[in-house]
């Protein structure tokens, strides 16, 4: 079990920086371009430690979220409940997955992400227009690979030198 | 990445199943409690103490830049700002001289008139914090809130004209509204004739609208609009913006009237958070 205090170190701090990058200043063009960090890395964790990381995390983390974009409280947390609960039911056979299938499924992730924003958007009256909803799911799945291919080195590097010691 | 002891599947004691019912039925609850009641301000305001932190870290490098830029300036650049200012200053002078006079005057007037005159606006400066909410809502953060006295509905200024209002405030920070956000509106009046209408946010920084006026309207373009004070909100007689195309279509039962906003929206850096307070004439002596 000595891994484990780490990795997670490593997850929270991600998960972090996840949530300074949806809130970084941005050039007001490419603004509608950000990809949903925290959606990305949470994704990550699960696929990655689903024990240490599920549902609770993906709650808290949307409420934190809620409350720095202004938005309706428990918006983004149901958004994010959906998205990896999927990622924690399929986990065994999304982890066989190629990564060009993997990415197609991280999109769906996404997609599901931003229907369900903008679904409550819309319910409660305040739909923004549709590029708001598409782009971040165009640039995340372009951005997944590289979230993946860092955090599996990471781990790999972590675990080389809890093997060392 | 596969690694043995991962493989045990969930260690909490709940299945995914039922946990994500579970709280997605909180979230769900959540939501429409905070969508119809203000009671959730607490929650929210406890996460965003959590939340400071990272706020001011995201916004350390763009205060550092300004710092630094500030810092590092020479030595005739600040003369020559100094000297600007100092005939800024005196020009200012010069005008408050006749406002003082003007506004002894004007309370002599609705004194005897038996209406109620505005007490002098407080005034906070208070700076925006360098993070984005949502780039399709106009909307920002500053770095005054609850511990500062600030509420809900409080207006905020800068130096050009209004600029918004706050709509939520937590205990260090607050979240305010710009007025051209499409959820925005405010009553405003034409300063040249005294014509009162609303000015409605469109979603677009450089632009207002005026949605309701008829085609005889009496308004020019160059017109100034500045603030009515009906709503209860803004104080009144601050510029607000000012009239850029009239478009009167005869077929039409309103001119399509927009207007470029007085106070600089995307550029503000440091905002003026107003309290007003109307002294009724009975409590004066």
């Amino acid at each position: 079990m000595t891994g484990h205090r780490p990795v997670m170190a490593a997850a929270l701090a991600s998960l972090v920086l996840a949530l300074a990058l949806a809130i970084v200043p941005l050039p007001a063009q490419i603004t509608p371009l950000r990809p949903d960090w925290v959606v990305l890395a949470l994704v990550f964790w699960c696929l990655a430690t689903p024990s240490r990381f599920g549902l609770g995390w993906a709650f808290f983390f949307g409420l934190l979220l809620d409350t720095l974009t202004g938005a309706l409280l428990g918006q983004h947390a149901l958004a994010l409940l959906l998205a990896t609960y999927p990622v924690l039911r399929f986990r065994l056979r999304l982890r066989v997955f190629p990564m060009l299938q993997l990415t197609v499924t991280v999109t769906l992730l996404l997609v599901l992400y931003q229907f369900t924003l903008f679904w409550i958007d819309g319910v409660t009256g305040r739909e923004m227009p549709a590029g708001a909803y598409a782009w971040p799911v165009l640039t995340g799945a372009l951005v997944w690979p590289l979230v993946f291919r860092l955090g599996e080195r990471a781990l790999r590097e972590n675990a080389r030198e809890q093997a060392s010691l | 990445m596969s690694r043995s002891r991962e493989a045990t599947g969930p260690a909490r004691g709940l299945a995914p199943g039922p946990k994500l019912f579970l709280l997605a039925l909180l979230a769900a609850g959540l939501m429409i409690v905070d969508q119809r009641q203000q009671h959730l301000e607490t929650i929210r305001g406890a996460l965003s103490v959590l939340l400071f932190p990272l706020q001011a870290v995201v916004n350390l490098p763009f205060a550092t830049w300004h710092w630094a830029s500030d810092a590092t300036a020479s030595r005739e650049m600040l003369m020559e700002e100094l000297n600007r200012l100092r005939e800024d200053r005196l020009d200012l002078q010069v005008q408050v001289q006749r406002l003082a006079a003007l506004e002894a005057e004007n309370a002599r007037l609705r004194a005897m008139m038996g209406a109620s005159r505005q007490a002098a606006d407080r005034v906070l400066v208070a700076e925006l914090l360098a993070v984005d909410l949502d780039p399709f809502r106009h909307r920002f953060t500053v770095n005054k809130g609850t511990r500062h006295g600030v509420y809900v509905g409080q207006a905020l200024l800068d130096a050009n004209g209004v600029l918004g209002q706050v709509v939520r405030v937590q205990p260090l920070t607050s979240e305010a509204i710009m007025i051209s956000d499409a959820d925005h509106a405010l009553p405003v009046i034409v300063n040249r004739n005294g014509l009162r209408t609303i000015a409605m946010g469109t979603g677009d920084t450089e632009r207002l609208s005026l949605p309701f006026l008829p085609n005889s309207a009496d308004i020019e373009e160059g017109d100034l609009l500045v603030s009515s004070g009906l709503g209860g909100t803004f104080p009144s007689g601050y510029p607000v913006a000012t009239v850029r195309r009239v478009e009167r279509r005869p077929g039409e039962a309103f001119a399509e009237i927009s207007a470029e906003p007085a106070a600089a929206l995307l550029r503000a850096r440091e905002v003026l958070l107003v309290w007003t307070s109307r002294v009724e004439d009975d409590a004066d002596p």
